[in-house]
């Protein structure tokens, strides 16, 4: 365990320019997240696949919803949209359809794409959006402080569901991969290089490519449910995360009851017609036919 | 001059079909200021369906028909419903087969027409809505036949000939309804 | 007769339905995107929209619901399009929430109300006006709303090209208050040709590399703004939170008064462009209707009616119920003894004007799902008249 109060020997240096820096909005900066939270790590995963990325940097749009995982937008200087809660998904939708040489990346938390915007999830999936989304996934909803979603395990505490919670969550991969996604991942705030390998590949994805990125909550998901510092869920992680990328999902739902493992991986990656590439073939073959309906 | 005619019958006969064609006649062949409003039972199929046409000199203010100069029915409701809205000099237009009108028996305004099987004779049941609209134009509107045949021949183009006949085969039916002579057609 | 023959819409008279001709207006005002749900009595711009937005190069796309279609709209307007749904009351109900959004971000978007009876799912198939209020102050937080409400088959065509073109020119988003009787009765329609209709388009704004640093991004003392269109290289955060003048969040008191001034102010500034109005038999009024959309019909009817019994009545119809045309119903006010307010809802436009009527002022108000007719209004004229 770190204390936050520890102190480094040394002079302080100040670091003039980082490497980040043309991706970010560096004058924005403290970020609002709390220490051990896992958002930043998924930030910088997406800043390093955007930078190895042959995609022009003003192409690159950024959309979040609402939330600690909402804020995220408004870091990045790209073109960047902070929408209403659950709607990331939907919005997108409508900038992919009039625009489809975008590369657009949703990034928002687990009770904004899978709870409140869960129909939205389901439907972009359904239509193979081409769209990449990134659910951070902390078990419950974080900014407003610590309440049970659609994803917390059965029995954890949170302050709406203090006797422990009764509703079963979703098993996000499953779901997701059962509506008809291109691409579907899931890893954790551990795992760093796999989070970033896995976004490069959902920019080349033609398709709905989404990950899940399981993230530590100390304050209000950790506090209470056996995680309290900001190592805890990251060591769990470390200890019980198990790679297997042809994994059956229909039995990945993760608990985080210490005993149990996190499967995590690359899960599905195939070719399925983009809605983009539906809707233009659409609008080629009525331009073909001189506009009448056949 | 103001003109107000109801066209109801079953989902499927073609009621609103001949309220569209009878209003694009008057709108843009006559000149004449014209509004269709329709009107449908929640059913999506089966259930009825009407187009109230309002065609007038001047510019229509309130848009719904009021006092029915015409009413075509093609089913029994349609007859039963409606009636009370027809003006005393109004005229009531109704397929014969379709519509039992001994309860209207002695009522000057009513007209049986036999538009069912006259389309059946002319190869298409679906014609019985142009046909009843031949008839009423020829009975109640003061509108001639000429806009109507435009009118049916742009909103159909493949089977132009086949809507004009039907038109005419209305007229005829109602000039041979007002003689009283109708029984001996069926 | 073909309005298109499978491409832009032709110039000429038309006999057709309202929910038809405000398809062919939204195309002709460049109109390229449609994000809907179906919902009775609106479904006919949806499905004509579905056949004629491909035919023009643009999409028609289906939603899994009306807060997903109108996020889609506020996402397709910053990809650069012309954008618009169509709904009707339950629907524009779960529009709300990104009505806000859109008026928050400064999208320009069109929503057509076509407007049916009664709360909660109602009658479907049946008019109502009761939704006017909710237009304006529906969507939580303080929202001034440019709404038209047509009362004619051409008017909706006409007034579909005017909301666009306000959308644009104000960045937010323009409602078309229409009703069940306008959408779905058929009347003729004037197509004129293209060069005759002026269509507005948004500024927008600059690449980053071309942007003055030292300026502002969004320089909230002026009351129009060119947008940023994403991929166009503005790296601009736009934000549904309250944003200061780069953009980006803040709960600074200051920040929060200039931005909200600002999108009212756009507005409320230039409300008296945005006014539209017609007044009929006013010169001589002694009492007077004021109406709106299919009622204001029957309105007419019930002042030539009162007339014919000697009663000196007017009409004035609001063509824009929103922003209210203060001024104009308080000048009339003064010049008769009584106004009639004439709406297929129990008392919703009353409200603003008896807040700026120095007259007595009543409703006639009858919505269960049919027209208000005119001998109803008549009897409000007398009432009215009487007091």
């Amino acid at each position: 365990m770190i204390s936050p109060q520890v102190k480094t020997g040394g002079p302080v240096v100040k670091v003039q320019h980082h490497v980040n820096d043309e991706v970010i909005r560096p004058e924005r900066l403290p970020n609002i997240w709390c220490p051990g939270c896992g958002i930043g790590i998924v930030v910088g995963a997406y800043v390093r696949a955007i930078q190895k990325s042959p995609i022009a940097r003003d192409r690159q749009i950024s959309i979040s919803g609402i939330g600690c995982t909402g804020r995220v937008s408004g870091y990045l200087n790209l073109d960047s949209y902070h929408t209403t809660h659950g709607r990331a998904i939907a919005f997108a939708t409508g900038m992919a359809v009039a625009r489809p040489e975008l590369e657009i990346t949703v990034i928002a938390g687990d009770g904004d794409l899978g709870v409140i915007g869960g129909n939205h999830l389901i439907h972009a999936a359904r239509r193979n959006v081409d769209l990449n989304v990134i659910m951070v996934n902390n078990f419950n909803y974080g900014m407003t402080g610590g309440q049970h979603g659609g994803t917390t395990p059965l029995g954890a505490k949170t302050h709406t569901s203090p006797y422990g919670n009764v509703e079963t969550p979703f098993n996000i991969p499953y779901l997701v991969a059962a509506a008809g996604a291109s691409f579907v991942a899931r890893w954790t705030a551990m795992h760093v290089r796999q989070v970033t390998a896995a976004i490069s590949r959902m920019m080349e994805v033609k398709g709905f490519a989404f990950m899940e990125v399981l993230s530590p909550c100390p304050p209000t998901f950790g506090e209470f449910n056996g995680y309290p510092d900001p190592l805890d869920m990251m060591n769990y992680f470390k200890d019980k995360a198990v790679v297997d990328n042809n994994a059956d999902l229909s039995g990945i739902g993760v608990t985080t009851h210490p005993e149990d493992s996190v499967v995590v991986g690359n899960f599905v990656d195939r070719k399925r017609p983009s809605y983009q590439e539906l809707l233009g073939d659409l609008r080629a073959r009525v331009s073909a036919q001189g506009g009448a309906k056949k | 001059m103001k003109f107000e005619a109801r066209i109801t019958g079953l989902g499927g006969q073609g009621a609103i079909t001949a309220g569209h064609v009878f209003g694009t006649a008057a709108a843009l062949h006559e000149g004449k200021e014209v509004v269709v409003t329709e009107g449908y039972s929640p059913y999506v199929t089966g259930g009825w369906s009407r187009a109230d046409v309002v065609i007038s000199d001047e510019p229509i203010d309130y848009p719904l028909v009021s006092k029915l100069d015409a009413l075509v029915t093609m089913y029994q409701e349609g007859l039963d419903i409606n009636l009370k809205m027809v003006k005393p000099s109004g005229i009531i237009i109704a397929e014969q087969r379709l519509v039992d009108l001994s309860r209207v028996v002695g009522d000057k305004r009513v007209f049986a027409i036999p538009a069912a099987s006259v389309a059946e004779s002319l190869g298409k049941k679906v014609l019985m809505n142009i046909i009843m609209l031949g008839s009423m134009v020829a009975l109640a509107s003061p509108h001639t036949l000429e806009p109507l045949k435009k009118a049916v021949t742009e909103r159909f183009p493949k089977a132009a000939e086949l809507n004009v006949k039907a038109l005419e085969a209305g007229v005829a039916l109602a000039s041979q309804a007002k003689q009283g002579g109708i029984e001996k057609l069926v | 007769m073909s309005m298109s023959k499978g491409g832009m819409p032709i110039p000429g008279d038309y006999f057709t339905m309202g929910n038809f001709a405000c398809v062919e207006g939204a195309i002709l005002a460049g109109c390229r995107l449609y994000a809907g749900y179906p919902i009775t009595p609106s479904s006919e711009i949806f499905e004509r929209a579905s056949v004629r937005f491909p035919q023009v190069g643009g999409n028609a796309i289906e939603m899994e619901d009306e807060l997903g279609s109108m996020a889609a709209l506020v996402g397709g307007s910053f990809a650069g399009a012309k954008v618009m749904t169509a709904t009707s009351g339950p629907g524009f109900s779960l529009m709300m929430e990104n009505i806000g959004l859109a008026y928050m971000m400064e999208a320009p978007c069109v929503l057509v109300n076509v407007q049916r009876a009664g709360p909660s799912t109602g009658v479907p198939t049946l008019v109502g006006q009761g939704d006017m209020m909710q237009a304006k102050w529906g969507s939580h937080g303080d929202l001034e709303t440019i709404a038209y409400s047509p009362s004619s088959v051409q008017e909706f065509f006409d007034l579909t090209i005017q909301a666009f073109n306000s959308a644009e020119k104000f960045r937010t988003p323009v409602f078309v208050m229409a009703d069940q009787v306008v959408g779905m009765m058929w009347e003729k329609l004037h197509i004129p040709p293209a060069e005759e209709i002026e269509v507005v388009d948004r500024q927008v704004m600059e690449p980053a590399s071309k942007l003055d640093k030292e300026h502002p991004l969004f320089d909230y003392a002026r009351d129009f703004l060119p947008m940023p269109i994403a991929g166009m290289g503005s790296r601009v955060n736009v934000d549904s939170l309250t944003h200061d003048s780069r953009g980006y969040p803040s709960t600074d008191h200051d920040v929060s008064e200039i931005l909200n001034r600002h999108l009212m102010g756009k507005i409320k500034n230039h409300e008296k462009e945005i006014w539209r109005w017609e007044e009929s038999n006013l010169d001589d009024a002694e009492v007077a209707v004021v109406s709106y959309g299919s009622a204001a019909r029957s309105a007419l009817a019930a002042v030539k009616n009162a007339r014919a019994k000697g009663i000196k009545a007017g009409l004035l119809r609001l063509i824009t119920p929103w922003p209210f045309p203060d001024e104009i119903v308080e000048k009339l006010s003064r010049k008769v003894s009584g106004l009639v307010v004439a709406e297929v809802n129990y008392g919703q436009m009353i409200h603003p004007v008896r807040e700026n009527s120095r007259c007595p002022v009543v409703g006639a108000n009858w919505a269960p799902g049919a027209l208000i007719e005119p001998r109803a209004i008549v009897d409000a004229m007398q009432a009215v008249v009487a007091e």
